[in-house]
């Protein structure tokens, strides 16, 4: 168990060092930043603001870490959650209970990936390409449902998700924490963390070793197109309202970064869920902290543009075997098994 | 006198990778109109040799000699223009180009700053005609056989390089009557004057075109000797390094006839893919599958493990009906699988040795029920021990084996199952001599155990040791079933030839 | 017929048959007026268009381009405000910018190994942010020469025009057909959406290639930006956003393959034009709404990918049975 837990801690180690240092570069710009204040049973603070802003791509992450793991990609998660708000708002609108409306938008965003699974899974299209149909189309859609207006609701039971409190947190957090665990723990305490990793690898190989691909693939796509809904719905509830030209908007981009970041491969592969929360919480923090310490916000954009390149520059192939050369060339030779034809 | 026909020598040639020493100072020479055969095992650095004369690796020591004088390539390219042109196993040439295009990809003839199109095609077609190919350049090259684009690949190389030619493994994937025509070729460009080097696993090609064979291992050169001189027997000692092997585990006795009949296929076929066949697999029984490429023999693998659903006829087991619709559903019934493209079908690259050696048990039991991690290790130390995988240790990524030991791991995949059905296709295909015996020994111990087995394989000697019947195919058909004492490599040969009269790319 | 014209063929025909249903039902949109528009109208997307086809021929995919035409319009309008120059030089200044910039994001995209998807959008969001930091109002370009050049134009029998613009469109439509079949680097880049590492052992130059691509779409952003500054009169750090996405649907309902190697830059011009005809119908429908647009494209883009595929499966049938 105690080896186990080392490679965790050596796998995150590289996303946690770079969230302290960017927090503690943001805590020197801003003196205030760590303090957390107790007010009507709820804590208050920068860093419960940078979970609670973070809430939406850190989300988006869960699922999108899972596609990509499986070779893939989800370019309309964003476009999905400008639909499921949508659908939520009109749902309680039109007179449906919150229940209610809450089990008709994770249904549209499981129906959302699920179109989107059976064209990666069973019509076999490129993941990019068969993703982008719904990410072109889908904020039509979500204006069809709106009829392009912004939906508002005041229905107090779905606002609560947008900004209220459970165990002293925002209610978001603990949507984000919650499903975030318990997707962890369902890949990683059954097998599927390991038939997705076999699947994202080598899709044929693991065919032909009865892994029933086709079915994770579009679960795989399902949890992203769920996890989209989840997002949507906080996104809608966060501005009592649907809008469907700007509700997550982009942030199919920033939830890639988030997995990227995060260290697993756009090739698929191993993956790690806590890593890409951690990505995510990144992301959030240079955001938040580029506000707090009051540079212009202009420069948000930059800033995130660098730190991407940085990341690549670090995952880069070319760089890593140049590491893998200096630390070869300091351990003991080792005979190599030879040329791998 | 040498000196004056030898087009190429490359002298005291060292090649260091980080940790080995890949080679260690190589003398290799190629005349002019000669076909020379370069073989060893894999791993013994022939590779490795071709890289450094065709510039793909920068070579840490030696001379390379070109017509007299020292050259140093530093890449594929500037080789090819200095006279060195490559045919590799997988034709390197673009699928999604024209044949012209393909033939003049960075040398277009141009006509006012701007390509030429037409006078492209017409010296495409020019160039072909040598090869007595008479086909439509303006086709994309996908649109033609394997065999074809080889060629195509192959004028490609002699019109860039025209001095020396290497055909490495050029014959892996085509029937004989291909090969046949490739040789044709290769003859007519040695009396053209080209140095031809020559790298194939088929010993029998080695001795149907090369002149001089030489033979690595262990990145050092054994010898060169000229083929007509070289016994057979002697050939494969210089590879091993062993002074007495036999070729393949020799004369048999009495193989297992198995016991009573347990697997039975009645008229079991796919439209396209493999016409409708009876079989009989009886329990401990090898049955081997014999015929040339594109024969059918994977489609027969393919269609009894359900990757590809059969569309006509029953499958049964010990007289029950057997559910062979998809690969799950026949390794729910006990059935294993070893593709034939390793790489591609078979192994997980990045994942370890011991997560490729639990997932066909693990995919088997589902997944909300995990093996647990101490049971994967287990399982994997049992497999590394009982077949002799070598790997540092079971959490190195499979890609990082050897061919032989990747095999193995597979083979471990499978054996992990508890498999009563097992097919092979081609398990000793491009892997080194050594792990070769290990695994027809495996083979002969599984049955002995029990196990029904088929394995396709294109080494007939080797079917004929393990194999108590042998199923030969022709034009995807199942056209012979060779027993008892007709189970020999000229009863194959012949079975295989009896109507191959027509046989078409 | 040669399958590898299917798609462009069904791409046309889609057209026709569209622009024939519009007809039947507006009769008033059989107009060199209507078409003189539609040139006008899309040509900042054509031309950037053209660049992203490049891109995806060669197995890439380019998501700067909305950013730098967006930051493209910002740097002119601040130059122009700023400084006296003349807006030839500044045109000369931002070109110059966008192709380096898409040359540097070929660099790192070659050099580091890394998938284009990523690097294009680290560029976008350094180009737009580049454009934030430079101004985040819109600001007017009031330059006389804008309005000569605004005024230029060919008159059509019937009334239509050819602006300066959209004849610029045509233009590097027409060149981006002989670069793409008539030059080595066309040639290039079709080799390399075939295969990059078969392409290299064949002697492409990689590198020099890729590089060369983005920076001609890097070029052909900055153009579309010029262009676009013109068709508004302004630059504004928030325009554009998302038109890499039309450009890549146009390109891919023009019949070229996202996954790369094969496609016209022709059939490009044709996807660009199914989409203004979209948006034209639609206005003069005038009860319809916007949001069908994007609906509509994603059908179409559906039906394409569909066709696609089904001549990859009808094609590789036919060799297996060859």
């Amino acid at each position: 168990m105690s080896t186990t837990l080392k490679a965790y801690a050596v796998r995150l180690f590289p996303q946690v060092a770079a969230l302290a240092v960017i927090l503690l570069m943001v805590s020197i710009a801003f003196p205030g930043f760590f303090k957390l204040e107790m007010q009507n049973g709820r804590l208050y603070g920068s860093l419960i603001d940078i979970l609670n802003r973070g809430a939406p791509v850190a989300l988006l992450a869960i699922g999108m870490t899972v596609v990509i793991a499986t070779k893939g990609i989800d370019l309309s998660v964003g476009a999905v959650m400008a639909i499921c708000g949508a659908v939520a708002a009109a749902a309680i609108t039109s007179g449906h209970s919150l229940a209610m409306t809450l089990l008709i938008t994770l249904g549209t965003g499981i129906l959302c990936g699920l179109w989107n699974g059976i064209l990666v899974a069973v019509l076999d299209i490129q993941p990019i390409i068969a993703t982008l149909v719904l990410m072109v189309a889908g904020r039509g859609i979500a204006q069809l449902i709106t009829e392009g207006a912004i939906l508002t609701f005041n229905d107090a039971g779905l606002i609560f998700i947008g900004s209220g409190a459970l165990f002293g947190l925002p209610m978001p957090v603990v949507i984000w924490l919650a499903f975030g665990l318990l997707v962890a723990l369902l890949v990683r305490r059954t097998a599927l963390g390991m038939l997705i990793e076999a699947l994202g690898v080598n899709r044929r190989a693991s065919m032909l070793s009865g892994v029933s691909t086709g079915v994770l693939l579009i679960a795989a796509y399902v949890l992203s197109g769920l996890c989209a809904a989840l997002a949507g719905i906080i996104a809608a509830a966060d501005i009592r309202g649907a809008d469907a030209n700007n509700a997550g908007l982009w942030l199919e981009l920033d939830a890639i970064l988030a997995v990227v970041v995060g260290g697993t491969s756009l090739l698929g592969g191993r993956f790690s869920i806590a890593a890409s929360l951690i990505g995510a919480l990144i992301i959030q923090s240079v955001n938040t902290g580029i506000l707090l310490s009051g540079f212009p916000p202009e420069f948000n954009l930059i800033i995130k543009a660098a730190i991407i390149v940085l990341i690549l520059v670090i995952q880069s192939p070319r760089a890593q075997s140049a590491f893998v050369f200096l630390s070869r060339a300091r351990a003991p030779v080792k005979k190599t098994a030879g040329e791998a034809k | 006198m040498q000196a004056s026909t030898s087009i190429l020598s490359a002298t005291a040639i060292d090649k260091i990778f980080p940790g080995a020493r890949a080679l260690d100072g190589v003398d290799f020479s190629l005349q002019r109109g000669e076909v020379h055969a370069l073989l060893g095992e894999n791993g013994a650095g022939k590779s490795t040799l071709v890289k450094c004369l065709t510039g793909a690796y920068r070579r840490d020591g030696g001379r390379i000699l070109l017509d007299g004088a020292d050259v140093d390539p530093q890449s594929t390219l500037e080789a090819q223009n200095l006279g060195i042109g490559t045919v590799y196993q997988e034709v390197n040439l673009l699928p999604n180009l024209t044949v012209a295009e393909n033939l003049f990809l960075g040398r277009q003839p141009k006509r006012f700053g701007f390509i030429d199109s037409r006078e492209m095609n017409r010296r495409a077609k020019a160039l072909l005609a040598e090869y007595d190919l008479d086909i439509d350049v303006t086709a994309e090259l996908a649109a033609y056989s394997v065999a074809v684009q080889q060629v195509i690949a192959i004028a490609r190389a002699v019109d860039l390089s025209g001095k020396v030619l290497i055909l490495d493994e050029p014959t892996a994937s085509l029937d004989a009557h291909e090969v046949a025509m490739l040789f044709r070729i290769v003859r007519r460009l040695k009396e053209r004057g080209l140095g031809i080097i020559f790298i194939t696993h088929f010993l029998e090609q080695v001795y149907d075109i090369s002149d001089r064979i030489t033979v690595l291992r262990n990145g050092k050169l054994v010898g060169t000797r000229a083929t007509a001189d070289l016994p057979r027997r002697d050939l494969i000692a210089m590879m091993l390094g062993r002074e007495l092997v036999q070729e393949v585990a020799a004369e048999h006795g009495a193989k297992g006839e198995g016991g009573e009949v347990r697997f039975r296929f009645r008229n079991f076929g796919r439209k396209g893919h493999i016409q409708a066949f009876d079989l009989d697999v009886r329990r401990g029984e090898v049955v081997g599958v014999a015929g040339l490429l594109g024969s059918g023999r994977t489609e027969t693998a393919e269609i009894m493990f359900g990757a590809e659903r059969a569309d006509s006829g029953t499958a049964e087991a010990d007289g029950r009906a057997l559910d062979l619709s998809s690969p799950r559903s026949a390794i729910r019934e006990k059935f294993g699988f070893c593709p034939e493209d390793r790489k591609v079908d078979g192994i997980i690259g990045d994942l370890s040795v011991r997560e490729n050696i639990a997932l066909a048990l693990q995919a088997r039991r589902g997944w909300a029920r995990p093996i647990s991690r101490s049971e994967q290790d287990r399982l994997a130390d049992e497999y590394i021990r009982a077949l002799d995988i070598r790997t540092s240790d079971r959490e190195k990524p499979i890609k990082l084996l050897s061919g032989g030991n990747q095999q193995k791991a597979i083979l471990a995949r499978w054996l992990a199952t508890n498999p009563d059905f097992l097919i092979l296709d081609e398990p000793t295909r491009g892997i080194d001599v050594g792990a070769h015996a290990e695994i027809i020994r495996l083979i002969e111990s599984l049955c002995e155990k029990g196990m029904s087995l088929i394995v396709i394989s294109s080494e007939l000697e080797e079917l004929v040791a393990y194999s108590s019947r042998v199923i030969v195919l022709r034009d995807r058909a199942h056209v012979a079933e060779l027993v008892g004492n007709q189970v020999t490599t000229d009863g194959i040969v012949e079975a295989i030839a009896a109507s191959a009269g027509r046989v078409d790319a | 017929m040669n399958p590898r014209y299917l798609p462009l063929t069904a791409t046309i025909a889609i057209f026709l048959i569209a622009y024939a249903v519009c007809i039947a039902q507006y009769p008033n949109m059989l107009s060199t007026r209507v078409i003189g528009n539609l040139l006008t109208d899309n040509a900042f997307l054509g031309i950037a268009a053209v660049g992203m086809t490049f891109v995806i021929l060669s197995g890439g995919i380019d998501l700067s381009i909305g950013a730098v035409i967006a930051f493209t319009g910002v740097f002119l309008a601040v130059l122009l405000q700023a400084t006296s120059i003349h807006p030839l030089v500044a045109f000369v200044l931002a070109l110059a910018i966008t192709t380096a910039f898409g040359a540097l994001m070929g660099a790192i995209i070659h050099h580091l190994e890394m998938p284009p998807f990523i690097v294009t959008l680290a560029g976008m969001f350094l180009a737009r942010g580049m454009a934030f930091v430079l101004s985040i109002d819109s600001i007017p370009i009031k330059h006389p020469f804008y309005a000569t050049l605004k005024s230029a134009y060919y008159k059509l029998p019937g009334g239509g025009r050819i602006t300066l613009i959209g004849g610029l469109m045509l233009l590097v439509f027409a060149l981006g057909i002989l670069i793409a079949h008539r030059t080595r680097f066309g040639a290039n880049v079709y080799a390399l959406g075939g295969g990059a590492p078969t392409a290299r052992l064949m002697g492409v130059p990689i590198g020099r290639t890729t590089i060369g691509i983005y920076a001609l779409s890097g070029f052909l952003a900055g153009l579309s930006g010029i262009v676009f500054s013109l068709y508004t009169s302004a630059g504004y750090s928030l325009a554009t956003v998302g038109v890499e996405l039309d450009a890549i649907a146009a390109v891919v309902i023009g019949g070229t393959l996202l996954t790369g190697g094969s496609g016209f830059i022709a059939g490009t011009l044709v996807g660009i034009l199914i989409q203004g005809l979209i948006q034209t119908y639609i206005t003069f429908d005038g009860s319809l709404s916007s949001w069908w647009t994007k609906i509509l494209i994603g059908l179409l883009l559906f039906a394409f990918i569909l066709l696609q595929k089904g001549l990859i499966l009808v094609t590789d049938r036919r060799r297996r049975h060859a």
